[in-house]
């Protein structure tokens, strides 16, 4: 196994990033990033505070634009899109879907109506047909509602349905972020921390929500996540970052022996020799 | 929306409906009821209040889908009425184009305009971009006053009187199934408008621009169409003013009508349609309701009744104050409590969130 990340072969891969920098200022959040992420696969981006994961979902969903690098995503068709160059709704609209470490939901909205606007790249319909609401637009929206139903259930979100986001419960609104995310259809799921502030029962089902979408549906996901233990349980593979750069890539199994990553992450032990 | 026992549906259609439940069916009948008789009891002067609070209500509606549901604020819908009452107003005066025809291009005309002003909204937020607006206004105030050639400068202009199948519409009684009939329309447009996919996009773009575009909406032509559809709506009232009062002046569109309109959509209710009704009502009933007060005081206490018009604004800014302080969710919040306390009584114990817009 090589220390460096990103010398696999791009064959089966839907997101490539290469050479990625990020810099805020004199700070250096991605320093020549180059990592993959293969069809169908669940990968954990794991590294201590500061090593830039969060950095990388953010240049992937087009929030922030590397100074330097290319991120290439293979599309649903096929064709690959330079997500460097394009807006954040664009890249949502090649189905890049994600979530955010500090819950980002539409707090005064209700659940319905969070999972509706998470459908918002698969509708149409403009001012006109909206405020007419007749007809077609009435279909679609209806159409569109028994589709959001079907991730309700799937969620277990039933009971909250119409509750107001912002009255919910921490680890609820985690799940409700996530059914949003889901509702987009995503061809790539990146999760920031999903598990962050859960209690143990909490997130264990959160686990098996993201087992389940990567299994059942077969959609790629991407987990940047604190908690090595979940990680450890769920991931295909494991991207390990410090300082802006991977350090290390492999089988959970591998990288948690990986000596660099005992070093960087885990620490070492005092009377290692 | 506070949860209703008892009321099933077995289809989404019913249950995605704007008035789900057959109470709120049953008051919206009451509500109709009385608009449709209204009319035949009111006298000419309580008509002519009407119609203004009608016209103001399509204004209002169209500066809250703006202000409240997008969170774009704006100090401009006091020019983007008079771009509407001009247009449809110089329309039918120099190209004899028909009322209703000329009232339509105008809303459009005051889109265009509105989207255009609200263009600095990609870089600007809140009091920045309030100022951006108030650029606008003051704009629009110059051309007013000073392109003499078009808008007559501080001259009125005098706008044909509306006429259908031949009839001159004049009275306030005529005027008054027009205006009824277009902030009926405006509301059922913006509250349609407000469950489909643009209006759920504008709420997105207020309550969190970063994850509206992560998933997927574009929130500068979010917000353009924002500024749009509600000049649409503010260029449609100004258009109805100018045809109901069949007069158009400068003095009745400036920084004053935006704040006065930014008064109604806050007392009302900030992103309800149903708030900006009460708000529009209460804001011009107000000023009458003062001068019916000093009228009726006038023998008993003519000292009070002296000091009673200049006393307005301070009354205004009173009522404002209040609104800000006890009940920031408007007029609209009231009537909800109103509504959820007769909902469960006589057992108060459950209290409902209404969120009806």
């Amino acid at each position: 196994m090589t220390p460096s990340v990103g010398a696999a072969s791009a064959q089966g891969s839907i997101l490539e990033l290469r050479d990625v920098t990020l810099r805020f200022g004199g700070v250096t959040s991605l320093a020549g990033l180059t990592m993959e992420v293969r069809e169908r696969e669940l990968l954990a981006l794991i590294g201590p505070n500061g090593a830039g994961k969060t950095s990388v979902l953010n240049c992937v969903s087009g929030l922030y634009r590397p100074q330097e690098g290319t991120i290439v995503l293979t599309g649903r068709d096929g064709a690959r899109h330079a997500l460097d160059r394009l807006a954040p709704h664009r890249i949502a609209g090649l189905g890049v879907a994600r979530t955010f470490q500090n819950i980002e939901l539409f707090r005064h909205m209700t659940v319905l109506e969070n999972l509706m606007l998470g459908r918002h790249v698969h509708m149409r319909g403009g001012v006109l047909s909206g405020g007419l609401y007749w007809g077609r637009q009435r279909d679609r929206e209806v159409a569109e509602r028994r589709r959001v139903e079907r991730i309700i259930d799937f969620m277990n979100l039933e009971p909250l349905r119409s509750a107001v986001v912002g009255s919910l419960p921490y680890g609820n609104q985690r799940l409700v972020e996530m059914a949003r995310a889901l509702a987009l259809d995503p061809h790539l799921l990146l999760l920031d921390e999903p598990t962050a502030g859960m209690n143990a029962e909490e997130k264990e089902s959160m686990a098996r929500f993201i087992l389940d979408v990567h299994e059942e549906q077969g959609i790629t996901v991407v987990v940047v996540d604190h908690d090595i233990d979940v990680i450890m349980d769920i991931a295909d593979r494991v991207v390990v970052l410090d300082f802006g750069r991977g350090i290390a890539e492999g089988s959970p199994r591998e990288v948690r022996n990986d000596p660099a990553v005992i070093d960087a992450y885990l620490g070492r032990k005092a009377d290692a020799p | 929306m506070s949860l209703e026992c008892g009321v099933f549906h077995t289809r989404y259609e019913a249950d995605m409906g704007l008035r789900p439940r057959p109470v709120q069916r049953i008051r919206l009948g009451v509500f109709a009821l009385f608009v449709l008789l209204f009319p035949f009891v009111a006298g000419p002067y309580w008509l002519n209040l009407a119609n203004q609070v009608a016209i103001a209500t399509v204004g209002a509606i169209g500066l809250n889908l703006l202000v409240g549901s997008t969170g774009q604020i704006s100090l401009g819908h006091g020019a983007f009425m008079a771009i509407g009452a001009y247009t449809s107003g110089l329309l039918t005066l120099h190209l004899g184009v028909p009322w209703g025809a000329s009232i339509f291009a105008a809303a459009l005309v005051t889109a265009a305009v509105g989207a255009f002003f609200g263009l600095p909204s990609l870089r600007l937020k809140g009091l920045y971009l309030a100022i951006a607006t108030l650029a606008a206004q003051e704009i629009v105030e110059w051309g007013m006053t000073n392109w003499t050639a078009v808008t007559g400068g501080a001259e009125a202009i005098v706008v044909p009187a509306p006429v259908l199948f031949g009839v001159r519409l004049n009275s306030d009684f005529a005027f008054y199934w027009i205006a009824v009939l277009t902030a009926g329309g405006a509301a059922l447009f913006a509250a349609n408008l407000l469950r489909s996919r643009v209006g759920r996009a504008f709420e997105a773009v207020r309550d969190q621009d970063i994850a509206a575009s992560v998933i997927g909406v574009d929130v500068f032509r979010t917000k353009l169409l924002a500024f749009a559809t509600s000049s649409f709506l503010a260029g449609l009232a100004g258009a109805m003013i100018a045809f109901h009062r069949n007069i158009i002046t400068w003095e009745r569109f400036t920084l004053s009508t935006s704040i006065l309109f930014l008064a109604m959509i806050i007392v009302g209710g900030l992103g309800s349609i149903r708030g900006s009704f009460l708000g529009a009502a209460l804001i011009t009933l107000l000023p009458a309701m003062i001068d019916n007060l000093g009228r009726s005081i006038q023998d008993t206490a003519p000292q009070i009744a002296a000091v009673l018009p200049y006393a307005q604004q301070a009354v205004f800014g009173i009522v404002i104050i209040l609104f800000l302080i006890f009940e920031p969710r408007g007029l609209s919040r009231l009537w909800g409590n109103v509504k959820d306390y007769f909902h469960v009584w006589p057992f108060a114990y459950r209290r409902g969130e209404s969120g009806a817009r």
